[in-house]
C-alpha cells in the first residue's frame, strides 16, 4: 500500500475512533438521565476494566493457562496485595513489572 | 499514588504537578507499548510520518497495534477502518459513563476531552470524577501528558526499530495490566460492583475463547452492567 492510501486509512480510523468517544459525552452531558440509566452507567467502569483485564491474566496466549508458567496470572497476586495494602498506584505497577521480569528470568 | 502519605503536600500541589503524578502509571504503560507500536509500524511498511500521525490522530493503543498487523497483512483500507471501529466501540460506553459528571463543561471542552479518551485515561478519570475532581486544567493535563507519552514512545520505537525489538525482559508489557488491577480495585465500591466485575471478567474470557476476538469486551461489559442493574432491583424489592 502506498503512503497516501495509508494516510487516508489513518484519517478513516481517526473518524471511527473519535465519533464513539465524543457522541455520548456531547449528547448526554446536559441531560438529566433516568435513575436506572445512571446506575447502569455506574457499573460500566468496573465492568469494562474487568472485561479487559481478566482475559489478559488467565489467557495471555488466547488459551486458558493456570499453570505456573503463566507469569501474568501469578504476578497479579502480589500486585493486588501491594495495591490493596498501600493504595499506591505506582507501587502496584512497579511490583507487577518487577514480578514479571523476575519470573521471566527464572522460568525461561 | 502518594496521596495517603502526603496529605498536606497535596493541597499545595499545582494542577499540572498533580496531573503528572496521577498520569505516571499511564506514562509507564504507554511509553513501552507506544515503543512496540513504533517498531511494528516500521516493520509493516508505514512511513515514519504516518507512524507518528496515527499516534497523534487516532490515539488508541490496541486498535493501532491491530491496524499495523492488518497493514502488514495487506488488508484493505475498509477492513482496517471497520476493525478499528469495532475495537474502539467500547469507548461509547465509557464516554456515556463519564457524561453525567461533566454537566458544567462547554461543548468545545467536551469535544476536546473525548479526543483523548482511552481505556487508561477513562479509568483514571472515572475514579477522579466520582470524587468530584473535574477541574478542567488537571483533567486536560492528564490527557495531554498521557498522549505525549504515547507519541513519545512511538517516536522512540521508530528511532530504535533497527536496534531493539523486545521489551519483555524488564516486564514493561505488564505495566498496563498492573494499572488495570490498581484501577479496578479502586472501583470496587460495593458487593454489587464486585459481582459485576467478576461476571464481566468471566464473560469476556469465555467470549474471547469462543472466538469473539474483537467484541468480547463490549459484549461482556453490557451484559455484566445489565446484570448488576437487575441484581440491584431484585435486592431492593426484597428488602422493601
Amino acid at each position: 500500500m502506498d503512503q497516501e492510501t495509508i494516510f487516508l486509512t489513518i484519517l478513516g480510523m481517526m473518524a471511527v475512533t473519535y465519533i464513539p468517544r465524543a457522541l455520548p459525552v456531547l449528547a448526554l452531558a446536559r441531560r438529566t438521565l433516568p435513575e436506572p440509566v445512571i446506575r447502569w452507567l455506574g457499573f460500566i467502569p468496573v465492568a469494562v476494566l474487568a472485561a479487559m483485564l481478566l482475559p489478559s491474566l488467565v489467557a495471555p496466549e488466547k488459551a486458558l493457562d493456570f499453570s505456573f508458567r503463566n507469569i501474568f496470572l501469578w504476578a497479579a497476586v502480589p500486585t493486588f496485595l501491594v495495591c490493596w495494602k498501600t493504595r499506591s498506584f505506582v507501587g502496584a505497577v512497579v511490583t507487577g513489572m518487577g514480578c514479571v521480569a523476575l519470573g521471566r528470568l527464572f522460568l525461561t | 499514588m502518594n496521596s495517603a502519605t502526603l496529605p498536606a503536600a497535596n493541597r499545595t500541589e499545582s494542577p499540572l504537578a498533580s496531573a503528572f503524578r496521577q498520569a505516571l502509571p499511564i506514562i509507564l504503560g504507554y511509553v513501552p507499548v507506544g515503543f512496540a507500536y513504533g517498531v511494528l509500524a516500521q516493520k509493516s511498511g508505514l512511513s515514519g510520518i504516518n507512524t507518528v500521525l496515527m499516534s497523534v490522530l487516532v490515539f488508541a493503543g490496541s486498535a493501532q497495534l491491530i491496524a499495523v498487523g492488518l497493514f502488514a497483512a495487506a488488508a484493505s483500507p475498509l477492513t482496517i477502518v471497520a476493525t478499528t471501529f469495532i475495537v474502539n466501540l467500547r469507548h461509547l460506553l465509557m464516554s456515556a459513563a463519564l457524561a453525567p459528571y461533566l454537566r458544567k463543561w462547554s461543548k468545545p471542552q467536551l469535544a476536546l476531552f473525548s479526543y483523548e479518551m482511552t481505556d487508561e485515561t477513562f479509568a483514571l478519570h472515572a475514579g477522579r470524577f466520582a470524587k468530584g475532581e473535574t477541574a478542567p486544567l488537571e483533567t486536560f493535563g492528564i490527557n495531554v501528558i498521557a498522549q505525549s507519552a504515547w507519541v513519545g514512545g512511538t517516536v522512540l520505537g521508530l528511532a530504535a526499530s533497527t536496534l531493539i525489538t523486545d521489551v519483555k525482559p524488564i516486564g514493561l508489557d505488564y505495566a498496563l495490566p498492573a494499572m488495570f488491577i490498581a484501577l479496578l480495585l479502586g472501583q470496587l465500591k460495593s458487593r454489587l460492583h464486585l459481582l459485576v466485575a467478576v461476571t464481566a471478567g468471566a464473560l469476556s474470557t469465555v467470549l474471547m475463547l469462543a472466538g469473539l476476538s474483537q467484541s468480547h469486551v463490549l459484549a461482556a461489559t453490557i451484559l455484566a452492567a445489565t446484570l448488576g442493574l437487575g441484581a440491584h432491583a431484585w435486592t431492593k424489592r426484597r428488602s422493601s
